[in-house]
């Protein structure tokens, strides 16, 4: 048994990781809630958006907490163009045909980024990147307490806005009834096309949480992208509540399973409560249908 | 809206249709990755993990490859078999992409095969190429077990983790010996493949024998995004040396993770640490790096030609990193058996591999001699980071600079 002294920081840190891995998630679950597709282009889009991010840094000098002004409109604009003007028209409606899309324009994101910037591994020096706060415990990275109060701060605001504005009553609306609200006189359009966008700037805001600590190459989003979407089944798909509590979750499992089972198994925890979770609950821990 | 859509995927469709996704997305990456270079000539496969979770050093590999074939092709080709016709192949980061990869090449027509990079990929290729008895010249991988299966076709240039290890505890016994004997504790941090796995436990081996302590292995997978937990682990034992085997994204993130988290060895051993003989871990991150050792693979610093082709690489935007100066020098070798065996027959390439005593490289090694594959002058080095460069501290003939241990306060 690992004294409190280990424990304690594991489960900070945890909660911590989990907080990035929520917010990737974040989109996913938010694009799948109401366009009911799997989106394979999302760690490929992560991999863009963390590009985009290291550039703004290393030829603009913006710092990347900065950064999320401009990259996250950016990256809504593009994900708002891909589903309006690629995913949406490609799909003719058949489900089966959007994920191949998806996963295509996977392949093209990163070889085109593997194409223009090499396989090189890139990272940023920014003190967040360093910057401790102590809290007599454990030693928390600045960073990642950045990104924890960040996911909770961009839940409430994606409730709020689900909740609060016609656009998210009509999202929500769409979700639900799609020919309904067709015949209300909701662009429905318009409206997967602002999902998608919402989804991919949640992930720009992601990127620029997660460069200070990490690194980017052609394939890095691989590396969260299972992860995700383990969080948005486990959470249940389509929930926001589910991403972030799914998200914080898998943090401390995968945190703990690797201070138990060691960094090799340590993923074998996720798996396993994920499973249990599916046997006891098949819709996931905040999933309304069955 | 012309058309509808169905409501509601259902969890079962989702898993089942990202299996499906999945494996066309596997196909759709595996389909088109032999490219060729001009025809006419001899064909040599370049194999390199060009994509996927080691594609930076596979990028790289293929990058000493490549200056070696146009060094060779810009002096003529090679003698009476004319210019190399580059065969290049994507391994794709695993064994599996390896091996389908040589089926290619053979039915390509290749006379031999370089690279592979990971010790599980080279494994597998030449298992695969020891089919045809095409010869398969092994550029990193270290794994013991590469050269010891008794595969005739297998030839390694570099040395194997058996000898690293022994050079790496023999320059840390006269290191610390030098120092005082102050460090008696060791943990040990490696990936979990064959190279960190098989190091660790020859380490595990070894170390205990030469008065050292070993307190904790701790394996973790490539990648791994976080390491966090190992770093409060080496925090709570206290060792007085961390020795780090694992590839380089991994190796970054742990000695950033060590410096946040305040972590101060005596010293920060690595062997064959993927990023500690690394100018771009150096230059992108000076204070995590400073100080730290490392037992691995280095170029004769001495030798002008290596220094000329350093340059060529710093001058075309790139680091001069192991993998691309040992696949130079394993292209150069492969050139020269193909020389002396005149003729892309199997057999005689083999044969010329094995009677080679290629001196014209720029690895402090000699002339190659192969005994069961193995190149017996192959050893490592021993550098370490000083004031933002990269320091030969052992072997003593051609050390740069004294050796700073234990890390000052």
């Amino acid at each position: 048994m690992f004294a409190p002294s280990i424990l304690i920081p594991a489960v900070l840190n945890g909660v911590l990781t989990g907080a990035i891995y929520a917010l990737i998630a974040l989109g996913l679950t938010l694009i799948y809630g109401v366009l009911h597709i799997i989106n394979f282009a999302h760690g490929a889009l992560l991999t863009a958006a963390l590009f985009a991010v290291y550039f703004a840094y290393k030829i603009l000098g913006i710092d990347p907490y900065l950064a999320v002004f401009a990259i996250a409109p950016l990256f809504f604009v593009l994900g708002y163009g891909l589903q309006r003007f690629v995913i949406g028209p490609a799909s003719h409606g058949d489900e089966r045909n959007v994920l191949l899309v998806t996963l295509g324009l996977a392949i093209v994101i990163e070889n085109v980024l593997l194409y223009a910037f090499h396989a090189d591994t890139r990272t940023i020096d920014v003190p967040a990147g360093f910057n401790v706060i102590d809290i007599g415990v454990a030693l928390l990275g600045v960073s990642r307490v950045v990104g924890l109060a960040a996911v909770i701060a961009l839940t409430l605001a994606l409730w709020a806005f689900m909740r609060l504005t016609d656009t998210g009553k009509a999202i929500r609306a769409v979700a639900k009834e799609q020919l309904g609200a067709q015949l209300s006189g909701i662009d429905v359009e318009h409206i997967y096309a602002v999902t998608f966008g919402l989804g991919t700037a949640c992930l720009a805001i992601a990127a620029c949480l997660l460069i200070p600590i990490f690194y980017v190459n052609p394939n890095v989003g691989r590396s969260f992208v299972l992860v995700a979407f383990t969080i948005v089944v486990l959470g249940g798909m389509g929930s926001i509540a589910g991403a972030l509590v799914g998200g914080l979750l898998i943090g401390v499992i995968e945190s703990l399973g690797g201070l138990f089972f060691g960094e090799s198994l340590g993923q074998l925890g996720i798996f396993l409560v994920f499973i249990l979770v599916l046997l006891v609950r098949p819709t996931g821990l905040f999933g309304a249908r069955a | 809206m012309s058309h509808e859509r169905k409501q509601g995927l259902s969890r079962r469709d989702f898993l089942q249709t990202s299996a499906q996704a999945a494996g066309v997305g596997m196909a759709a990456f595996a389909a088109p990755s032999i490219l060729r270079a001009q025809a006419a000539g001899v064909k040599l496969g370049i194999l390199q993990p060009v994509t996927g979770a080691l594609s930076y050093s596979g990028q790289q590999g293929k990058l000493g490859a490549q200056l070696a074939i146009d060094e060779i092709n810009a002096a003529g080709g090679i003698k009476g078999l004319g210019k190399i016709d580059a065969v290049f192949g994507d391994a794709q980061s695993t064994p599996d992409g390896g091996t389908a990869e040589v089926e290619k090449m053979n039915a390509a027509g290749v006379a031999a095969i370089v690279g592979g990079y990971s010790s599980s990929i080279c494994l597998a290729a030449s298992q695969a190429a020891a089919r045809y008895d095409l010869p398969y010249l092994v550029d990193v991988g270290v794994a013991d077990n590469i050269v010891t299966r008794g595969l005739k076709n297998t030839f390694r240039f570099g040395p194997g983790f058996g000898v690293i290890a022994k050079t790496a505890i023999e320059n840390l016994v006269t290191l610390n010996d030098q120092a005082g004997k102050t460090a008696k504790t060791v943990m040990i941090v490696n990936e979990d493949s064959l190279f960190g796995s098989g190091l660790a436990k020859l380490l595990n081996e070894q170390l205990p024998q030469r008065g050292f302590q070993v307190l904790e292995t701790i394996p973790h997978p490539t990648p791994t995004r976080d390491f966090n937990n190992v770093v409060l682990k080496i925090k709570s034992q206290n060792p007085d040396l961390v020795i780090p085997a694992n590839y380089y994204n991994e190796y970054v993130l742990l000695a950033r993770t060590m410096q946040q988290q305040k972590v101060r060895p005596k010293g920060i051993y690595s062997v064959l640490g993927g990023a500690a003989s690394s100018y771009k871990f150096v230059k992108e991150f000076p204070d995590a790096a400073q100080f730290i050792m490392d037992c691995n693979h280095w170029f004769d610093p001495r030798n002008q030609k290596a220094l000329a082709l350093k340059k060529k690489v710093e001058d075309g935007g790139q680091f001069f990193t192991y993998e691309v100066y040992l696949n130079y020098c394993s292209v150069l070798l492969a050139a020269d058996a193909l020389s002396r065996a005149g003729s892309v027959d199997h057999a005689k390439v083999t044969a010329a591999l094995e009677a080679s005593t290629f001196s014209d490289h720029i690895m402090p090694y000699g002339p190659t001699k192969f005994v069961g594959g193995q190149n017996q002058g192959a050893a490592p080095v021993n550098t370490q980071v000083q004031a933002g460069d990269i320091q030969v501290i052992f072997p003593a003939t051609f050390a740069s600079a004294k050796p700073v241990f234990p890390i000052p306060a």
